[in-house]
């Protein structure tokens, strides 16, 4: 009979896995959005009305999928982690509550008029609806992972028995929802949703720059996708730095806090000193390949490079070994592999920043074909790294559901059978699978009609004296 | 620290916090079946409209608005999730493949109008009009069926409670939805609407006379709560109101009928609330008292729902008056 903690387990995984994408894609263009809206109604320049309106259509469908995954994670924890939700509730609680009344209730009331109301309201109206909707889905952020920080870094809280069970009681809700990872864990997912946006709009840009430029077709609008590539390579160059600077720091804050975690990001079994980094792996035997937990690893690695990282600076300092822990292992390949993957995207998206840069500075931006096949071939790979990271922070930190308090399995429903998880499981699989294909479908024909030109464009009708610029010219503003 | 020991020492001015935050609760569910249940009830109605304007009509109608609306069912769970951890594991693992069910009918409504105004082919268009006809009838009806088993306190998950209740809720939709959508639309379909309207409000009538029975029937622990005064007395408002509905529509006082509308779904969660009280997990038999989380949590969540329900009823006038007065088929999505 199929054991209902792994179809649970799998489960939220597939369900938050698949969710993630479309809070990225929101929060990621929102700050883009709150920008195009503000310029549009400075300059009242069809460019930016453009920018403005062709981002919004990806938005609201980003945002609608986002709605209703979001709202299965909510009750999810409830329905399948009955358990956790009894001992954790008085804690993990209250943040999903005030998520929903101090942010989700934001974003999804502006976002009405944002969408649908630029005929209806005024400048200033329709301004504070971008920037409410902008904060609404940031302010989701801190409250969501505020929830997951807390059960990486458990803090304010203390064991009490209530109706015969060990329930969590919130003490200090301070040290509780300030716990030390959530500032490193906000910094470093809002920082990859923008890069990751600024990676989607580049690839995109790219390809209509590129077939305009390198191969000679005509494409409408190439302005558009000009300044799109512009304003992506600048957001590209300001996030990509950043997250990996700031990730060596979090990676240093995991090796202090969940040294489970970090053992495992390392494949570290034994506790050691002067460990190296390694780049690539391999099980010493072939037996152990496909088993997630492989230990004897092979490899070629930068001597010392862990125990370097870890410390911030001494290739020497220790590092504890996975068998020197009393709960069993995380799928110990899983988080390695995940790891490196993802810091390697975060090194090539540098490249690709710097590389534009250069570019754009020598006046080759639009010429550089090699530049341009790369950024379309990255285009989802922002995303990608993001789902990466969380394996490595998700499986990373298992067994442990609360690190140190609750194991998963504990957590888990206790009334519920195989038989009904499976049934759930498969419908997610099936229903998840639709839901990316009809997204990725609609978000590759909002990309192909392109952004509203001519008389479409509020901006050029409303603008009737002659001496403002005909439609056809909007390039012209640089 | 001075503060959390304040907050923690006892209830706010000494509130009765406990009972406070079981009656937020049901104004919060009753919040959201009234606000979703105009746009399941328009979902409802959308289905006997051949006309592709006013289709396109129906949809614009609800377009800015539902997903604003949903965030209460957002809220209600996260409530539910604060205030009493236990009922809420309890009563969502108890009711899994309902819960799940309630969750893809959601799925269903939420995506196909934005699916629907992507592409203007007939097959595409027939099959998300269906896809969102079947997400709003369902959606009501399993979350009435949840509600009936949450009464009931029973473990399973499709019961004669579950399924009348589920009826009587979805009918509740289809009253509020022509409500809405008469303010929303002029014309053939605003005329024919008030027709459906009548029609819906007598059978919601009919519905909760049989919720009662079948409650009184078939679950003997409630038939003294069923039959009480507090319990009649909010069934007589009921039919009140449902006379007042049709008379708002008859005198085309469309607001008045929303108005009315609101009433009787607030009537019918008051119903349910004061049928589980003083428990809220009939099933366990977990009373609100024993549920609700210890004194600083609850005092925290009250200071949060006093500063943000205010502002969120700001940002819903806000909304419903950027989008007065009727909708333009051409401002769909």
């Amino acid at each position: 009979m199929v054991d209902p903690v792994v179809t649970s387990r799998l489960q939220f995984a597939l369900t938050t896995i698949v969710h993630i994408i479309f809070p990225v894609m929101s929060m990621g263009l929102a700050p883009f959005l709150v920008y195009f809206t503000w310029r549009e109604i400075r300059t009242r320049k069809p460019i930016y009305e453009q920018l403005r309106r062709f981002w919004t259509k990806i938005f609201a469908v980003s945002f609608v999928v986002g709605t209703v995954t979001g709202i299965v994670l909510e009750f999810e924890f409830g329905t399948n982690f009955a358990a956790f939700s009894t001992i954790a509730g008085e804690l993990f609680g209250g943040p999903l509550a005030l998520e929903g009344m101090m942010a989700f209730m934001l974003e999804a009331t502006f976002l009405g008029i944002f969408v649908f109301g630029r005929a209806r309201v005024g400048d200033r109206l329709y301004f504070v609806s971008s920037v409410a909707v902008g904060l609404g889905t940031w302010l989701s952020a801190v409250w969501i992972l505020i929830a997951n920080s807390w059960m990486q870094t458990p803090r304010g809280f203390e064991m009490v028995v209530e109706n015969g069970q060990d329930v969590v009681h919130l003490v200090d809700p301070l040290a509780a929802y300030l716990n030390p990872r959530f500032p490193y864990m906000f910094v470093h997912m809002q920082n990859a949703a923008v890069e990751s946006v600024a990676l989607f709009m580049a690839g995109i840009a790219a390809y209509h720059v590129y077939r305009h430029h390198v191969r000679g077709t005509d494409v409408e609008n190439v302005a558009f996708w000009e300044r799109t590539l512009k304003i992506a390579l600048v957001a590209l160059i300001l996030t990509a730095p950043l997250q990996v600077v700031h990730g060596d720091l979090y990676a240093r804050h995991v090796y202090e806090t969940q040294p489970q975690k970090f053992a495992a990001m390392e494949a570290v079994w034994d506790t050691e000193s002067y460990v190296p980094e390694y780049i690539i792996a391999f099980p010493t035997s072939l037996d152990a390949i496909t088993d997630p937990r492989a230990k004897e690893l092979l490899g070629l690695g930068i001597p010392g490079g862990a125990s370097w990282l870890a410390s911030g600076g001494d290739a020497t300092a220790e590092i504890r070994g996975l068998d020197s822990f009393d709960s069993e292992a995380p799928p110990v390949a899983v988080v390695f592999w995940a790891f490196r993957a993802m810091v390697g995207m975060g090194f090539w998206f540098i490249l690709l920043a710097f590389w534009g840069g250069y570019r754009w500075w020598s006046g080759e931006l639009f010429e550089d074909d090699l530049l341009h096949k790369s950024l379309m071939a990255s285009t989802v790979l922002g995303i990608v790294a993001v789902e990466l990271g969380w394996v490595v922070t998700e499986v990373g930190r298992q067994p442990w559901v609360i690190q140190g308090v609750l194991q998963t399995s504990d957590g888990v429903s206790p009334g519920l059978t195989g038989s009904e998880t499976l049934l759930t499981l498969a419908g997610f699989a099936v229903v998840y699978l639709g839901l990316l294909t009809v997204y990725s479908y609609v978000v590759t024909r909002l990309i192909r009609a392109g952004p509203p030109t001519g008389d479409d464009l509020r901006s050029v009708s409303q603008a009737s004296p002659p001496s403002e610029q005909p439609a056809g010219e909007v390039a012209n503003d640089e | 620290m001075s503060s959390v020991e304040t907050l923690s020492s006892g209830p706010l001015f000494g509130l009765p916090l406990s009972e406070l935050w079981f009656a937020l609760l049901f104004a919060i569910l009753g919040t959201f079946l009234f606000l979703d249940g105009f746009d399941f009830g328009a979902g409802i109605i959308f289905a006997t409209r051949e006309d592709a304007e006013e289709r396109e009509t129906i949809l614009s109608a609800i377009g800015p608005f539902w997903d604003g609306n949903e965030v209460w069912l957002v809220v209600f769970g996260g409530a539910l999730f604060a205030a009493f951890p236990p009922v809420y594991a309890n009563l969502f693992s108890r009711h899994y493949l309902l819960m799940f069910g309630i969750l893809g009918s959601l799925i269903l409504r939420g995506l196909a109008p934005e699916m629907y105004e992507q592409r203007h082919d007939e097959r595409w268009q027939t099959w998300w009009g269906r896809s969102f006809v079947a997400g709003s009838a369902l959606a009501p009806f399993l979350l009435g069926a949840f509600v009936g088993n949450w009464i009931a306190g029973t473990p399973r998950s499709f019961t004669p409670v579950g399924v009348v209740v589920g009826l009587t809720v979805t009918v509740l939709t289809v009253v509020s939805g022509v409500a809405f959508l008469r303010l929303k639309t002029r014309g053939l379909l605003r005329d024919e609407l008030r027709a459906y309207g009548e029609r819906a409000v007598g059978g919601y009538v009919l519905a909760v006379l049989a919720t009662l029975a079948v409650l009184a029937a078939t679950v003997p622990a409630l038939r003294t709560a069923v039959l009480s005064g507090p319990v009649l007395a909010l069934v007589g408002l009921s039919v009140l109101l449902a006379a007042g509905y049709v008379l708002a529509l008859r005198r085309d006082q469309d607001l008045f009928a929303l108005a009315a509308s609101a009433g009787l779904t607030y009537g019918l969660v008051a119903v349910v609330a004061l049928l589980v009280f003083p428990t809220i997990d009939p099933a366990s038999g977990l009373t609100v008292n024993a549920a609700v989380v210890s004194t600083l949590p609850l005092n925290l969540m009250s200071i949060g729902a006093a500063l943000l329900l205010p502002l969120i009823t700001v940002y819903f006038v806000v909304l419903y008056s950027a989008f007065s007065g009727p909708a333009q088929p051409s401002e769909g999505y």
